[in-house]
């Protein structure tokens, strides 16, 4: 046979590699269907607003004999609604100058805290976000569906806020952390319980953790008329000691708190552990592939219970923010869905932190501001609810939006199956 | 004499890639007209739009000097052509009449099926072009050569005077290949055409009146087998001259590295796939699996490397007892696995080359410090075994799916190579690939075997494993038929072991399978 030597030519690469947008306009194309869904779900959300008002829809009625007054009110309405919409989330500029000059000029600072109250709860309203967001996103990055987190949420209240009124004499230094980790952790083992069933049996975490949730309800009611009850008639807890508070920086009326900074440091966090640590290694690999983790000798059940368990920790952390950082007690009925929009916002936050930390604030945003909408604008607070609904269907399903905006699919098409080769 | 097809001026593109590149192409009537190509060549997508599944965007086809205009594979078959695809289309549940007349069912009275007319037809197909098969047997029931004769009877009951056959001989065992090639002689003494597509050169030129071949789109030449070899389709192929058969080293023995003990495994539906296999690799030689697929390699080799339990049986690795052993200690003994299925087991596809490339090893040092992964000593190492393995990629953060077959078992490859290794487990390493990347594969498998590792080869490929393996065992059934050694085996001998047919007892080397010498019946 010929000593043929084998050249090594620089052929083209044999399959054709769609050509790699470079790093940050990547991230700027990945950004442009969650911000058309959201531009969409506005669009949408307000022909509701003037389909929802009967004026408009007078003056539509007579469109053809005054034109002018049906566009005109259509755009009142409009500008009313979201207007109220933003001074609700972020503030009224003239307020907030205002305000400044009042403060700067020694005349109080009573208008300037009034002024930056919308902007102040828009911040609150999006930490329990953050971390129950992070906490389906975790999930979602091992190929689990956390459906738990709002139970999770439940437990991780319950605990830090029984750390919270129970332990005395310590201070302020080690009672939060305490409180903090307490309520992590009591998320952490409701979230590892579907996991290991998960791991053992196989038992689909979708429906141990929706069970789980009514475990956590039932297990709460109990809790708040019975053993945790505050002397009274109110299913509520007794007010947790102050040394477990989590800060607040500004006076009254503002209820920011510093659980906004603990999820913002631990969001870096998730991102840390998931992509510079071999544990987080193990479980992204895992999620984009049990097939092949498997095969590279990762435990697939360990990494599923350390997930579940993880992001347990996670939404616990949510309803732990809730009660040491806003109502520093526990109410029966003190969450407000937290754990159901979470599973949204990993889905449009891609499940990644930073998206996660982005979608949460505008859903912190958009709560604070419905608010306002009803209340001056006299928008119903179910509006707001479209808006989202929306903005979940059009990121859930981004063919949509590449159909509306006529985009091209990111990944080129490269055609049929370009064979896989004998038997594949 | 107008030829009965010809192809003028096809292009056609995709997003990003020219599939087919003005390709002139004709078929004379009663003639074997072999398309040869790589994975990407354009074959597929060539024959593609002869049977109406694309449009091509320039071109036209010609039937009998008569341009046509075919749309959609109705068109196709309405004009006389006829595909039998790689992947079988074929109903398991259902009789073999009922799988032919699908679509085109003969009716009595309107309303009723009409199987017996079908049925005669098909007898008269059958006999016609020596297609033996029994059209009342179920397809489930029929060994995969009959399967196949079924498939052409399909197109020969549509009135196909034009047969297209892609790869059909990727699951076939060596003497349903020679039934193959004389079912097409017969066909073609008939009249009919036939276009064979294929990667095997072998085969192509025992087969083919004309050989055209395409490489990137475009034809690169059309020859007669008397005019040309192995070597230069090959290298027509390729573009360079490709090396077709690998020098070897008489192998150097030194002490056992696996040992099998009557092996029992299960398969997922609870059968026995492996059953008791017993066999001894030493350091230094190239032990090669042969058997068509389904026997049981797939459960042995997943048995072997801790993904699949055993049920009785034992292995030793390197003299300790890895029966019950999980994948990682399997791995951290020094044992290498390329994986059969390299998409689903071997890689991570969203992951980049890099992520990829240490994917049973992130943990070690120095690609980890305790749980922080050290992420230049990552990137570096990943440079380096791309450069060393002749990786074809844009960047070592490409996500490995943007890479062509050859390339993401060249990432595999290099991944296992890497370190060191005392057993090296290739199962099918050289599937779905082209010349250029097999040459190198088998390279750097002689390579290792020469260092002194143990290799186990596990392939349906007959020429690879004649041309790797110091022994060769083939597998039936879940059972050993027989261990032979490479230099005496023939292609003969191997494969009458594969389909069930115990050898005599010459020339062979190792420790037999169970004695079952039944004929296969091959007519279903």
């Amino acid at each position: 046979m010929a000593q043929a030597e084998i050249a090594v030519e620089r052929e083209p690469v044999e399959a054709p590699v769609p050509r790699r947008p470079r790093r940050w306009s990547a991230w700027l194309r990945s950004l442009l269907i969650p911000v058309l869904a959201i531009v969409t779900a506005l669009v949408i959300s307000s022909i509701f607003i003037l389909i929802s008002d009967t004026e408009v829809l007078g003056a539509w009625g007579r469109f053809f004999q005054a034109p002018g007054q049906a566009l005109r009110l259509s755009a009142a309405r409009l500008l009313d609604a979201y207007g109220a919409l933003l001074e609700g989330s972020i503030g009224n500029p003239k307020e907030l100058i205002g305000g400044l000059a009042d403060w700067l000029a020694g005349r109080g600072n009573a208008r300037l805290l009034q002024a930056l109250y919308p902007l102040s709860e828009s911040l609150v309203a999006t930490t329990p976000y953050i971390f129950a967001g992070l906490a389906v996103a975790l999930g979602f990055q091992c190929g689990l569906f956390n459906i738990g987190a709002e139970g999770q949420l439940f437990i991780g209240a319950l605990v830090s806020t029984w750390v919270g009124y129970t332990i005395t004499g310590l201070p302020w230094l080690l009672h939060l952390p305490l409180a903090l980790l307490a309520g992590a952790l009591g998320g952490a083992v409701w979230g590892a319980i579907p996991g290991y069933l998960k791991a053992k049996t196989g038992a689909h975490e979708v429906i141990n953790t929706i069970m789980m949730n009514y475990i956590a309800f039932r297990l709460s009611d109990w809790l708040l008329t019975g053993p945790m009850q505050r002397s009274g008639f109110n299913p509520v807890s007794p007010p947790i000691l102050p040394s477990a508070y989590l800060p607040r920086f500004f006076p009254d009326p503002l209820r920011f708190h510093a659980g906004f900074f603990v999820a913002l440091g631990v969001a870096w966090l998730v991102y840390w552990f998931l992509w510079k640590t071999t544990l987080g290694f193990e479980i992204r690999t895992v999620g984009a592939n049990p097939n092949a983790a498997r095969y590279a000798g990762m435990s697939v059940t360990r990494n599923f219970v350390l997930a579940m368990a993880l992001s347990g920790a996670l939404a616990g952390l949510a309803g732990t923010n809730e009660v040491l950082g806003v109502n520093h007690f526990m109410a029966q009925a003190f969450s407000s869905g937290y754990g159901f929009d979470s599973i949204a916002l990993a889905l449009l936050g891609k499940s990644h932190p930073l998206g996660v930390v982005l979608a949460s604030l505008l859903w912190g945003f958009l709560r604070a501001g419905a608010i306002r909408m009803q209340s001056s604008a006299r928008i119903p607070i179910d509006i707001i609810q479209i808006v989202q609904a929306m903005v979940i269907v059009f990121v859930a399903a981004p063919a949509i939006i590449r159909w509306l905006y006529r985009l091209r699919e990111e990944r080129e098409e490269v055609g049929p199956v370009f064979t896989r080769g004998w038997g594949a | 004499m107008p030829p009965v097809l010809e192809l003028r001026g096809i292009t056609k593109a995709f997003p990003g890639v020219l599939a087919n590149d003005h390709i002139d192409l004709t078929l004379e009537e009663g003639e074997v007209h072999a398309l040869l190509g790589e994975n990407g060549a354009g074959k597929t997508t060539l024959m593609n739009i002869l049977y109406g599944l694309y449009t091509p965007d320039e071109g036209e086809i010609y039937i009998r000097g008569r341009r046509v205009e075919i749309h959609e594979p109705r068109d196709a078959i309405a004009q006389g052509i006829g595909m039998v695809h790689q992947h079988f289309m074929l109903i398991p549940v259902m009789t073999v009449t009922e799988n032919v007349m699908l679509g085109v069912e003969s009716v009595r009275g309107g309303l009723f099926l009409d199987r017996a007319a079908a049925a005669q037809r098909i007898r008269e197909i059958s006999e016609q072009y020596g297609l033996k098969v029994n059209p009342d047997a179920y397809i489930k029931d029929l060994p995969v050569g009959v399967q196949q004769r079924v498939e052409i009877i399909k197109i020969l009951y549509r009135h196909a005077d034009i047969l297209i056959l892609d790869e059909p001989t990727a699951v076939l065992t060596p003497q349903e290949v020679e039934d193959l090639f004389a079912i097409i002689r017969s066909l073609v003494s008939q009249g009919k055409s036939v276009i064979f597509i294929s990667h095997k050169l072998k085969e192509v030129l025992t087969i083919a009146d004309r050989i055209t071949v395409l490489r990137q789109g475009r034809v690169v030449g059309t020859t007669r087998p008397a005019e040309t070899d192995e070597r230069q389709l090959a290298a027509m192929m390729v573009g360079r001259e490709v090396m077709l058969e690998v020098e070897k080293q008489p192998a150097q023995l030194a002490g056992p590295v696996l040992e099998v003990e009557e092996l029992r495994v299960l398969d997922d539906l609870g059968n026995v796939a492996v059953d008791g296999v017993s066999f001894t690799i030493e350091a230094g030689e190239v032990l090669g699996i042969a058997g068509v697929q389904g026997n049981g390699q797939t459960e042995l080799v997943e048995a072997l490397t801790g993904l699949r339990p055993i049920e009785s049986g034992r292995v030793r690795i390197l003299g300790e007892e890895t029966t019950h052993a999980t994948p990682r200690q399997i791995l951290e003994k020094g044992v290498a696995h390329v994986p059969e299925d390299r998409q689903r087991d071997g890689l991570v596809l969203p992951f980049p080359v890099m992520d990829n490339l240490v994917l049973n090893t992130y943990y070690l040092p120095p690609f980890a410090q305790g749980v922080v992964i050290q992420r230049p000593a990552i990137e570096r190492a990943a440079e380096e075994r791309v450069r060393q393995f002749d990786v074809r990629t844009p960047s070592i953060y490409t996500p490995v799916a943007s890479l062509s077959g050859g390339n993401q078992q060249k990432v595999i490859v290099a991944r296992e190579f890497s370190r060191p290794i005392r057993l090296l487990i290739a199962a099918q390493p050289t599937r779905g690939l082209d010349v250029g990347s097999i040459e190198y594969i088998h390279r750097r498998l002689l390579e290792k075997r020469d260092q002194g590792c143990a290799v186990l080869l596990v392939s349906t490929e007959l020429d690879e494993i004649i041309a790797l393996s110091d022994r060769i065992a083939v597998m039936y059934e879940g059972h050993i038929m027989d261990i032979l050694s490479a230099e005496q085996a023939t292609r003969e001998q191997l494969g009458l072991l594969m389909a069930g047919i115990a050898s005599a007892p010459e020339g062979d080397v190792g420790p037999r399978g169970s004695d079952d010498g039944a004929e296969r019946d091959q007519d279903g």
